[in-house]
């Protein structure tokens, strides 16, 4: 099925689609496009939840009645919290959103091997600490079935009314006219090892170093940090990995029979043991130099090795903390090009 | 990092005092044997040392440690009085059990400092400058000394002047020769020190210039690729080895590779080359040219005189071969590819400028490359003409009085000289000269054989004492270039040594992350070059300190371990080029592994682990 003003599959999307299909989305789209190893999937778009949203105020109004609470009224934000959640995970929704969510849902588990999927918010706003306040980083792992995927895209939109969500916007004075909401619905990939890597060391920033953080199993144990990952530090230019530090993977996230994720103990003989090897190290270097390269900017992207040993990015995004902050040249020219040996031999360094 | 300040009051954390430091039992004669200035004294206990195992790994016999003394007063006078290092004077020597033991002389008055990198300036920015030149000029200074040293007379004491001298009217007679030689001799051994360091701080510091830089612009590049990006490829110094490679692919091209093989001598190989004719007569040309003069390198860094050149013993270089000859077969390419390698450095270089933040920080990345690629090819040329080619003529001079010597009855054996201070040499000269002026007999017969009994039974003895890396307290800061160039020598090193002696039973060693990958292996203790040969193939080489001849054992071992060094070392950057990991500057690991013990060495962390 081709992509609509509902569905947009990764393919057919942009980061330039921000504004309808989230940032998470926007950037799915543009590393399939640049043939980075992306699992498929599409996202819902903003139009979706907005036609949803439309059909739900006929009944009954929602956005004037959050605009209508002040920011420290947190009882009565509390109240209405939980009233417009629960409309939004259970009134019905508009026949075409229904219909052509679950139609991409059948079409992705036809491409898929794995038929489960992640679903997983994508928000519009450029600002990060907007989009955590806001409660817009949902993630729901090893989804299976359309009516369960179904189910957690309206979870997704219904994080717009958490307690929090409300008052961050309440405080900000946001109009609710802007909120909006896309969501990732994306094929899960089964991961024997996973995690996440920097094209610039998180430690000191160093741009010419790529580092790896992985664990066994599913990439969620480390990203929520129940983990302490493996570290590699591998050289951007020379490929020489300069740093091996094993942890003792004590737990993975593995796949729940019943869909979802559920923590095991690692067998004892894998706790010690590096997740990745040399050639893995490389690979997802080589992944990291062409994500960054496409987007012209150092990223944080999250990967996972599947069971055959196949990679796959999970997601990209810019790196904002190293590269936000000013940061005095190392050394500047000088008129005297001989000038700079002094930092050697002129006295205490 | 952790700094400790030293004071009065506190007991600082350091190493053991000079003075608690005693003379092996028995060998107090052959210790007074050195010089009154190279001995501690009790004054020595308030000033940091360390035991110098880069350049003298093995106890120093008595006349060997003229090198000692002719370097550091050459390096001293470099630093001190030509170019006027800012923060630092020469280094201070000392001996003991035959481990020599320096120590810097920082400058830390500021006013001083101020006066001196005002000189700095005005010599050192001069020879940056007009450093080709100058370099030039070097190497025509250094032939020029080579060419002296090589025509220097043959030492004769013949029964009588040989007629023509008395019809010539010449005067002088051949006593006085031999003291003018050997006094040339020593003169032309100090003379080269001068020239070896000449340039060499001035090298480094622009080497580290450039270092520092890269550490600070990216924090966590490794060592190695600084210096692949800095390092030359056409130095001198890997020529010894490069003949090597090429003799070996001369070799099967005239089809006669099957002569060598392990186990044969040089003797028997040239000897069966001989009678294959043509062939066989060709390679021996071809040897010739070789080893004029590239086999004039050593088989340790010049600093005993027992590390024969190549060409003195060609049993070094013809143990390779065979080596050599069978990757030759397998396909290997034996040169090495240094356009290829020049490409890759460009691009290195290239690459790691584009990361930069900005064009500013490009321009002085320019600059300081630039200087560091001017300055390379003396920092890695010098040694070949320095410590290897001078060095060998000068220890085959002191040979030949050796031989005079033995042949009068000084001592059993010409080898025997070495057990001599170079005063003590020049006393037993003038006894001979004057032995054969007056026609009596010379009285060092009766004195010199029991002496050098004793004092190599004493070398024997300190060899099986083990001695600490460093002595008194420790520096808070190491503000020294010449020591953190030329020994790799820093705080960060020092507290990991201090951490070892705390840890006895710590199963790992840190070093210098000199060159990745990581291997398991038997690890085998080599601390003296005549070992060698016990390397086996894939075994872990663990040594003092390695030095360009050792190149041939790399394609021997698996990985490579030593007690001294940086990332700069000659281990360091041939571990590099065979692709086999290093960890060196480890300060203790040829005291804490065991021959024969298995060993992972990391040498991307630069960790060797004791397996079992």
């Amino acid at each position: 099925m081709p992509s609509s003003d509902i569905i947009g599959w990764f393919a057919d999307i942009s980061l330039s689609d921000r504004p309808t299909v989230g940032g998470k989305g926007g950037s799915l789209g543009e590393l399939t496009r640049a043939n980075i190893p992306v699992p498929p999937g599409f996202v819902v778009r903003t139009a979706a939840f907005e036609r949803f949203l439309s059909a739900l105020e006929r009944d009954e109004p929602i956005r004037s009645k959050v605009e209508a609470l002040a920011a420290h009224e947190l009882e009565r934000i509390s109240a209405l919290s939980e009233h417009l959640r629960a409309r939004v995970e259970s009134a019905p929704l508009p026949e075409d959103v229904n219909s052509e969510i679950r139609a991409a849902h059948a079409e992705l588990s036809r491409r898929s091997n794995n038929p489960p999927v992640a679903v997983r918010s994508s928000a519009t706003t450029e600002d990060a600490a907007d989009a955590s306040f806001a409660g817009l980083q949902d993630t729901y792992l090893w989804t299976i079935g359309a009516e369960e995927t179904l189910k957690r895209v309206r979870s997704c939109w219904a994080s717009l009314y958490s307690v929090p969500s409300i008052a961050y916007r309440r405080k900000h004075e946001m109009p609710e006219s802007g909120v909006a909401m896309a969501v990732v619905v994306q094929g899960m990939v089964n991961a024997r090892k996973a995690g996440v890597m920097f094209t610039r060391s998180p430690l000191t920033g160093d741009k010419s170093v790529v580092t790896i953080e992985g664990a066994w199993g599913l990439g969620s144990a480390v990203v929520s940090g129940e983990v302490t990952p493996d570290r590699f530090v591998i050289a951007k230019i020379t490929g020489e990995i300069s740093v091996r530090e094993i942890s003792n993977k004590h737990v993975q996230h593995l796949p729940a029979p019943e869909g979802g994720v559920r923590e095991v103990e690692t067998p004892e003989e894998l706790r010690q043991v590096p997740c990745l090897s040399d050639e893995e190290i490389r690979a997802l270097r080589e992944i990291a130099r062409k994500v960054e390269r496409h987007y012209g900017r150092p990223q944080d992207i999250e990967w996972a090795i599947d069971q055959l040993g196949e990679i796959h990015l999970l997601q990209s995004r810019p790196e904002t903390v190293w590269s936000s902050k000013e940061r005095a040249p190392v050394a500047k020219p000088t008129e005297n090009p001989l000038q700079h040996v002094m930092k050697i031999f002129g006295g205490r360094r | 990092m952790t700094t400790t300040t030293v004071n009065a009051t506190a007991k600082p954390k350091g190493f053991p005092l000079p003075s608690s430091l005693k003379v092996v039992a028995g060998t107090e004669r052959a210790q007074a044997a050195y010089p009154y200035y190279m001995q501690f004294t009790k004054e020595d206990d308030d000033r940091f040392w360390f035991y110098n195992s880069m350049h003298f790994p093995e106890p120093m016999c008595v006349f060997d440690m003229i090198t000692a003394e002719a370097a550091y007063c050459a390096l001293g006078s470099a630093n001190t009085r030509v170019h006027s290092l800012p923060t630092t004077l020469g280094i201070d020597y000392r001996i003991i059990n035959g481990r020599v033991y320096i120590g810097g002389n920082g400058v830390t008055d500021p006013a001083e400092i101020q006066k001196r990198t005002e000189e700095f300036q005005k010599r050192a920015f001069f020879y940056y400058g007009n450093w080709e030149r100058l370099f030039a000029q070097w190497k025509d200074k250094m032939m020029g000394l080579i060419r002296q040293a090589e025509a220097f007379p043959r030492l004769d004491l013949p029964e009588f002047e040989p007629l023509q001298h008395v019809h010539a009217g010449r005067g002088i007679a051949s006593n006085h020769y031999i003291l003018e030689t050997y006094q040339k001799t020593l003169e032309g051994y100090f003379r080269m020190w001068h020239h070896h360091f000449e340039f060499l701080l001035l090298g480094y510091g622009a080497y580290l210039t450039f270092f520092d830089f890269c550490k600070k612009a990216f924090p966590e590049i490794s060592d190695q690729t600084v210096a692949r990006m800095v390092a030359g490829l056409e130095a001198e110094i890997f020529r010894p080895d490069d003949e090597l490679r090429r003799l070996a692919k001369c070799a099967i091209d005239l089809g006669i590779d099957k002569e060598f093989h392990e186990g044969r001598s040089p003797d028997e190989i040239i000897n069966s080359l001989k009678q294959l004719g043509a062939s066989g007569e060709a390679w021996l040309r071809e040897l010739a040219v070789s080893r004029d003069p590239w086999f004039n390198i050593n088989v340790g860094d010049g600093f005993y005189h027992y590390h024969r050149a190549w060409n003195d013993d060609l049993s070094m270089p013809f143990a390779a071969l065979p080596g050599y000859i069978a990757n030759a077969k397998k396909g290997e390419r034996l040169e090495r590819q240094t356009d290829k390698l020049m490409e890759e450095r460009k691009k290195l270089i290239a690459d790691y400028r584009e990361l930069l933040e900005t064009d500013e920080e490009r321009a002085a990345y320019d600059q300081m490359i630039e200087l560091a690629h001017r300055v390379f090819p003396y920092v890695e040329g010098h040694k070949f003409y320095c410590e290897h080619w001078y060095t060998n003529l000068f220890f085959n001079k002191i040979r030949e009085f050796g031989s005079l010597l033995a042949k009068h009855g000084f001592f059993p054996d010409a080898e025997d000289v070495f057990q001599l201070s170079h005063y003590e040499l020049e006393s037993a000269i003038v006894d001979l000269m004057t032995s054969w002026s007056n026609g009596s007999l010379p009285r060092g017969p009766e004195r010199w054989p029991a002496i050098v009994r004793e004092r190599k039974a004493a070398i024997a003895e300190w060899s099986k004492h083990e001695t600490p890396p460093a002595l008194g307290p420790v520096p808070d800061i190491i503000d020294d270039p010449a020591i953190v160039m030329l020994w790799g020598i820093t705080r960060e090193n020092l507290d990991t040594w201090l951490k070892a002696g705390e840890m006895p039973n710590s199963n790992e060693i840190k070093g210098v992350a000199a060159s990745n990958g990581i291997v398991e292996g038997v690890a085998r203790v080599v601390k003296a070059a005549e070992e060698i040969d016990r390397l086996h193939h894939g075994d872990i080489l663990v040594c003092q300190v390695t030095n360009p001849s050792w190149a041939l054992v790399f394609q021997k071992i698996s990985a490579a371990v030593s007690d001294i060094g940086g990332s700069m070392s000659h281990a360091a950057i041939v571990a590099r080029e065979y692709g086999l990991p290093a960890v060196v500057g480890t300060g203790t690991a040829t005291q804490k592994i065991r021959d024969g013990q298995r060993i992972r060495v990391d040498g991307g962390r630069g960790i060797v682990t004791l397996l079992d």
